[in-house]
């Protein structure tokens, strides 16, 4: 692909969201709040983050919440903070690639390198603690 | 055009092809098969003659399914209670205003201040011609309409890509795209390449409908002239006295213009869902919502969360948490029940009802979408540029930007639709956002269009779908595979439940589908009561 504005806009994007990730971890230093990283925007299709906290920020936040605590209305999303649930790393694999209820399947819109990536951030942040990272291969056995 | 002179080229073929050339053909089908452009079947309100004495019906939401079933099955005779989650009627048929505060899941608090008047709609916007229900309530409950401009052949279409990143005028890039295409498709004909599936007699006709078509001359050639400015517009406009003549505009070459991929753009106001006439309400689309909650606002009971949903041979009983007072728990019981709660929150609701109709509910994903609305000082699009409502489109995250289609030429401020964003990637990185920030971006990629943005923008509002209290989402997004499996469990009237909403229709996020779904069910449900 050349380069071309989008493409540049988007690097310069990803930039800024580099420069805001790095005063957050300032930031979750010393305590305070991390809402100061913005997403940044995907060109076509699919979801261009790669890192996994780069997509939980573009993506997941979205209604999980920056810290993952999950949110209250008429209905609930579920806080991931300190979650038995994540335990098992193909629930969570599953459910990015599937979805449940209301939440969207992403499968089609990440790759497996991707939804890999995701899962073993927020199994790993927001007080979990699994180790035993999944892969790529994982999650292309969790596919159809 | 390679399949010229393959037998299973047909005539039907050819039409197939022409249509897809003039952009609508291939818009309707994707539509179609998205379950987006289904017709309307509505042929009158519901007639609910010799409703029992003193049965009861318990609505849950607001939203206009619920209170379209409200109006009816009370003026019908039934005993009807609505329970809302928020502190408003409408659900999705919201629009925000200047002193409006909205508080979205996170805990983003924006204070609107638009301009009196000003408003912006967070939910549906338009009401195409034939969506009869919608247009009939509207006349029955005296809702004022005007034309929503859809199609603004002054307004850009726009590539950060092509043309240097320059916005073209639609109907640049309309004619020309339909001028190429008929020179083509003449070329063609004149030379014979489509012999096997056309007479001379058809061809003789095809031409001249190309001709007139794609404003072709004699030659059958698209070129610059006084003939194709007539259609895409002059370089200097005709006038008056010993002004200067007109001058023709120069057609956009066809291989940038095929690159620049700025066709996607033309077809979507052919459409059948999007064509003319479309309307909105004047004053904002919740006038629909306003002019319900007047005839069965006092129905309502708000702020009620529903937790439980049990049923029993004899009636319904309905657990709610009443938010106003602390979340304490309460009970309503009817007769019957009609559940218009969106799938995203009901599947989280412990409900009384068959394995089915549950699968059905826990089946269906939410879809993505965001808006943000903008206060300019002045109408610069209108004052600089001639562009009286209609919608810009780019590929920008924002997608698109759409002008009020109202109070044109009015002085003071305006509110723009400055990014409408759904189902993609771009529409859950917006939600990911804080409501600042999505404002802040849209102001900055509208500036790469309008170069005023910079300097007329006042203060803005966005909202994000997922993160509105009351919906956890946009829309039912249905599949086909989904629909084949699901949606007729989802239909049933379940013991003495019901669902509505736009999720139990065809025509997913649309008003239409919810009026259309909730009507079909009430009937249904008055059928088994007084069977």
């Amino acid at each position: 692909m050349t380069m071309n504005a989008r493409n540049i806009q988007y690097l310069a994007s990803a930039i800024t969201v580099l420069a805001a990730v790095a005063a957050q971890s300032a930031q979750a230093q010393s305590g305070t709040a991390a809402t100061s990283v913005q997403p940044v925007f995907s060109v076509g299709p699919k979801f261009q983050q790669t890192t996994g906290e780069a997509i939980y920020r573009s993506l997941c936040q979205g209604c999980h919440m920056p810290q993952g605590e999950g949110a209250k209305g008429a209905g609930t999303y579920p806080s991931l903070a300190r979650n038995n649930k994540l335990e098992a790393g193909g629930y969570a694999v599953y459910l990015v690639v599937n979805g449940q209820r209301g939440m969207p399947p992403f499968g089609e819109m990440m790759s497996d390198g991707q939804v890999a990536e995701v899962v073993n951030y927020v199994r790993t942040h927001f007080g979990n603690n699994f180790t035993d990272a999944v892969t790529a291969a994982d999650v292309k056995q969790v596919r159809r | 055009m390679t399949h010229e002179n393959t037998p299973a080229f047909t005539r039907r073929d050819l039409l197939n092809m022409i249509g897809t050339a003039a952009g609508g053909g291939a818009m309707y089908q994707a539509m179609t098969s998205l379950g987006f452009a289904a017709e309307s079947n509505f042929s009158g309100p519901p007639q609910l003659a010799g409703a029992k004495k003193g049965s009861s019906v318990l609505i849950l939401g607001a939203g206009l399914a619920g209170m379209v079933a409200a109006l009816e099955l009370r003026n019908a005779g039934y005993k009807v209670t609505i329970l809302e989650y928020n502190q408003r009627a409408g659900g999705r048929c919201w629009s925000i205003r200047g002193g409006d505060t909205f508080t979205e899941l996170g805990g983003g608090v924006q204070h609107c201040s638009f301009a009196k008047g000003e408003y912006f709609n967070a939910g549906p916007w338009r009401i195409p011609y034939h969506h009869h229900a919608v247009l009939h309530y509207c006349r029955q409950l005296g809702v004022a309409l005007e034309p929503f401009v859809q199609v603004n052949y002054n307004a850009w279409v726009h590539s950060s890509t092509a043309y240097g990143g320059k916005p073209q005028r639609y109907r640049h890039v309309q004619a020309d795209f339909q001028g190429h295409v008929a020179e083509l498709l003449g070329k063609a004909t004149r030379q014979g390449s489509l012999d096997s599936v056309l007479t001379q007699e058809d061809k003789e006709k095809l031409l001249e409908g190309l001709r007139r078509w794609g404003a072709l001359d004699s030659e059958f050639r698209y070129r610059e002239s006084i003939a194709t400015s007539a259609w895409r517009g002059y370089e200097i406009d005709p006038g008056g006295g010993l002004m200067p003549p007109a001058k023709p505009s120069k057609p956009l070459e066809l291989g940038e213009l095929l690159q620049s991929r700025l066709w996607r753009a033309i077809a979507a106001g052919q459409a059948y869902e999007f064509q003319s006439t479309m309307f909105q309400p004047v004053g904002g689309m919740d006038m629909i919502a306003k002019a319900f909650a007047k005839q069965v606002g006092n129905l309502i009971r708000y702020q009620a969360r529903v937790t439980r949903i049990e049923q029993s041979e004899r009636g319904v009983t309905v657990t709610f948490a009443d938010e106003g007072r602390g979340g304490a728990l309460q009970q309503e019981k009817a007769d019957w029940c009609l559940c218009t709660i969106p799938l995203s929150i009901l599947s989280q609701i412990d409900i009384q009802i068959g394995a089915e109709m549950q699968a059905a509910i826990n089946a269906v994903p939410y879809g993505s979408s965001i808006k943000v609305g903008l206060q300019f000082k002045r109408r610069f699009w209108e004052e600089d540029e001639h562009i009286y409502g209609g919608i810009t489109y780019t590929d920008l995250p924002i997608s698109r930007i759409s002008y009020p289609s109202t109070r044109y030429g009015a002085s003071g401020p305006a509110v723009v639709l400055g990014a409408y964003v759904f189902d993609g990637p771009n529409s859950f990185e917006f939600g990911a956002m804080a409501p600042e920030e999505r404002v802040r971006r849209a102001v900055e990629y509208g500036s790469q269009i309008h170069p005023q943005y910079a300097h007329e923008f006042d203060n803005g509002m966005s909202v994000a779908w997922y993160r509105v209290p009351g919906n956890h989402g946009c829309y039912g997004k249905w599949t086909d595979a989904l629909r084949d499996q699901h949606y007729k469990a989802l239909c049933q009237v379940d013991g003495r439940i019901a669902l509505a909403g736009e999720h139990v229709s065809h025509i997913p996020a649309w008003q239409e589908g919810a009026i259309l779904s909730s009507l079909d069910a009430i009937r249904r449900l008055h059928a088994r009561a007084t069977a």
